[in-house]
């Protein structure tokens, strides 16, 4: 395994919900990465965003690691669960919280 | 073949930012119908095309929607990317 491949490995393993995006949840720098945090946000769970933008070898690494090459792409519990289209049509049926829910994933606790 | 496949070209609502080229086809939106996708699950069904488009996403295509559907279910409906 590459270092790379290692590290995404260990965010992935060591955050419920992680999201790699391009920008951070504050500041999307893409149209697909936003509407996903608008959707995590609108769930309120807690998630790790990482921005593939900070590294050349994490952007590439990530299209390597899942064997997807666009970005966002969204990791629940260490298993990867789709791009901006997936999330979004899972979302839309209601599916996404299910997903979320079954697998133990915690709501954020509000300030 | 697919039943039904239709291709957006969208550049032109993401020209100057990132990804983007002055010459355009760089972000584009694809609505797909193929029994190919029936026993699919979502990603399987990107996967598919992703596949078959290998050479165009390493290249010069910057984002790419998509929309797979089976024959008998309800096509997705197509929606703006509001970004």
């Amino acid at each position: 395994m590459t270092a790379i491949n290692e590290w995404i490995d260990g965010q992935v393993k060591a955050n419920d919900v992680v999201l790699f995006m391009k920008g951070t949840p504050a500041f999307p720098q893409c149209g697909f990465s936003g509407q996903v945090v608008q959707i995590l946000d609108y769930l309120g769970v807690t998630y790790s965003g990482i921005n593939v933008l900070d590294s050349d070898d994490l952007r590439e690494g990530i299209k390597t690691f899942s064997d997807w090459p666009t970005i966002p792409q969204l990791y629940v519990k260490g298993e990867f669960v789709g791009g901006a289209d997936i999330i979004r049509e899972m979302f839309q049926a209601g599916e996404l919280q299910t997903h979320m829910a079954e697998k133990g994933v915690a709501k954020a606790t509000a300030d | 073949m697919p039943q039904s496949l239709q291709v957006v070209d969208e550049s032109h609502l993401h020209a100057g930012h990132a990804g983007a080229r002055p010459e355009g086809e760089t972000h584009f939106r694809v609505y797909i119908v193929s029994s190919a996708f029936k026993s699919k699950g979502r990603i399987d069904r990107h996967r598919v095309v992703h596949e078959i488009l290998a050479d165009e996403l390493a290249g010069p295509v910057h984002a790419l929607a998509i929309h797979a559907s089976a024959p008998d279910e309800p096509t997705r409906e197509p929606t703006r990317d509001p970004g």
